[in-house]
């Protein structure tokens, strides 16, 4: 039986959550009398809130079941009303702030949804105090955005922007109807030794950074520590640069519209060994935003919305590198995609097409060992093998990912979600690619992956 | 430079020949500073004598640094584990081209020439 939750007091945490055994999965099932359950058909599966039954504006987006003696929590899906984002590039005099208005409006003009509908405001945003001196963001992201609604911002590295969208999601479970979420980053107007100083801000400040560590440096780590164990070398490390530049080719967005070869990777500029310039994401100015929405506001709205966040996670690990119990595997993230998995109801098998955080080339191998779509030591290769290419089975980084679409470190993880909502929509540059594809997933992960942020989005079939 | 306590002091223990690792009653292992047991939240964690010789497990050379180290580079970083805990330092008397995963390093403070800092330094045995 299932009935709607009164206002409920929601912690914000993963752990809050029923786990898949609870809820016989989180993909949206009916349940008979007898308290088992059976998952309903793909495409208007969710138990939807009508007007009628929705009543007050304190009723929250979830529903709760009577399963074994015990009422269990299902969570909702998530309409993406809109998206938006601005090119990713060098705007070296472009503020933070201008950024973002650009991605908003963008993002409201794809939606069709009133500024004043907005309930509240998440915006990341890792460096500001460093490269603008401009601190408490949360607000002047909302004035920028035309919004007059509460206004946080989220800072968790090169994850703020998954941050921020997985509280909107979860605002949005809780009650609200619309949010607005994104993310913004200033990069270009710091030297570039100013930037690496600033981009160590999200290493350990006193056993990494003191001892020269780099964020190149540490990602540089855990590739030879990978190269020790499992092998593998940086010809296969190229083979996915020049993937994720071939990818964004035709991607106006992207920072980098230029073709590598494996020559021009392994002869590039050697930042910190094996890694050379091309294996390294680019310093990046840029926004990104999206409005989410109820389910109700989206249909009493009449929006059309054939993309939804079905499953969201969040992880995290030891801070420094050097205390965790591997350097080639990335906790983190295995909890946040068997989180967002499990709300789904959905398996590594059932995923079309991805968009991972490669701001490095190891970093996409380590995603994708993660999310479970190789086993430990073998995703190395994939990009080599064609395995993850446009043409492959599990295509990765269709939007040039963070290596050549760019990477504004905090507006990142809404870019993903930007470029895959757009796959999934079939408005992308690249849609054609994945003309077929109902189910993507976001990979946004924070420092050397201390923090990850994981969606998992699905369009009408 | 303002000290930075635990860190600090654990760097002056290395230059004193004393290294040391914090381990709890349940013999969990931690790198100062940990004024509290992350588990209990007691604060029993005892100072335990650090391997004096440890095990390199990866290892960079970095040639754009950070600005506190412009004119080290270019530099070897590496982790290496001392049994208990690892830590993170860079690699004196071994040239880049001859550092090797297993290696076998001691621990000591060096100065960084930029700016003259103390840093956590490799060296062989």
């Amino acid at each position: 039986m299932f009935v709607r939750a009164k206002p409920y007091t929601a912690n914000g945490t993963d752990n809050s959550r029923p786990s898949p055994d609870h809820v016989c999965g989180s993909r949206p099932r009916i349940q008979n009398s007898s308290g088992g359950c059976f998952q309903a058909a793909r495409g208007g599966h969710q138990p939807r809130a009508t007007p009628g039954l929705r009543g007050r504006r304190a009723a929250v987006n979830l529903w709760l079941r009577f399963d074994r003696g015990s009422w269990r929590v299902d969570v909702t899906d998530v309409p993406v009303a809109g998206v938006g984002m601005t090119p990713f590039g060098r705007h070296a005099e472009r503020t933070g702030r201008d950024l973002f208005a650009e991605a908003a409006t963008r993002a409201f003009d794809d939606a069709g949804v009133d500024r004043e509908a907005v309930e509240e405001v998440f915006f990341g945003n890792f460096m500001g105090e460093f490269a603008e001196t401009q601190g408490h963001q949360g607000p002047l992201a909302a004035e920028m955005a035309g919004v007059d609604a509460p206004a946080t911002r989220l800072e968790s590295a090169c994850a703020s922007s998954g941050a921020a969208i997985r509280y909107g999601v979860e605002r949005i479970r809780g009650g609200a109807d619309v949010v607005l979420v994104g993310g913004a980053e200033r990069m270009n107007n710091l030297s570039t030794a100013d930037t690496t100083e600033a981009l160590a801000a999200a290493a350990d400040a006193l056993w990494e950074s003191r001892a020269g560590m780099t964020f190149p440096g540490a990602y540089a780590l855990m590739a030879n520590r990978y190269f020790e164990l499992f092998g593998g070398d940086r010809e296969d490390l190229a083979h996915i640069s020049v993937k994720n530049h071939a990818n964004a080719l035709e991607n106006d967005l992207a920072q980098y519209q230029r073709a590598l070869t494996v020559e021009d990777v392994l002869g590039a500029t050697q930042i910190s060994s094996p890694f050379g310039l091309y294996d390294c994401s680019p310093i990046s100015d840029g926004a990104s935003a999206a409005v989410l929405v109820s389910e109700s506001y989206a249909e009493t709205h009449g929006l059309d919305t054939p993309v939804r966040i079905t499953g969201t996670g969040q992880g995290s690990d030891r801070f420094a590198l050097q205390d965790r119990e591997s350097m080639v595997s990335t906790p983190a993230a295995e909890r946040a995609g068997e989180r967002a998995f499990a709300q789904a109801d959905i398996g590594p098998n059932d995923v079309d097409v991805a968009e991972v955080h490669d701001c490095f080339t190891i970093a996409e191998v380590l995603a994708l060992e993660a999310l479970g779509f190789y086993e430990p030591g073998t995703a190395i290769g994939a990009a080599r093998r064609g395995e993850t290419t446009a043409d492959g089975d599990l295509p990765v980084n269709l939007s040039g990912g963070l290596k050549a679409k760019g990477h504004p470190v905090g507006a990142t993880g809404c870019a993903q979600l930007s470029e895959l909502t757009k796959l999934l929509r079939g408005d992308h540059v690249n849609s054609d690619v994945v003309s077929d594809a109902t189910v993507g997933v976001t990979h946004n992960a924070g420092g050397t992956v201390a923090s990850c942020v994981v969606h998992v989005l699905e369009a009408d079939g | 430079m303002t000290r930075d306590a635990g860190f600090d002091d654990f760097l002056d223990a290395v230059e004193a020949g004393e290294p040391y690792y914090l381990e709890s009653p349940d013999g969990e292992t931690y790198l100062p500073p940990r004024p509290y047991d992350p588990a209990t939240g007691r604060a029993d964690l005892t100072e335990q004598p650090l391997p004096e010789v440890g095990e390199l497990l990866t290892h960079t050379t970095t040639q754009i640094p950070a600005p506190q180290f412009d004119d080290d580079a270019p530099y070897v970083t590496a982790v290496a584990s001392f049994g208990p805990v690892s830590l993170t330092g860079q690699l004196q008397q071994i040239p880049s081209d001859a550092v090797e995963i297993g290696q076998r390093v001691t621990l000591g403070v060096g100065r960084s020439a930029t700016h003259d800092e103390r840093v956590l330094v490799f060296s062989p045995p």
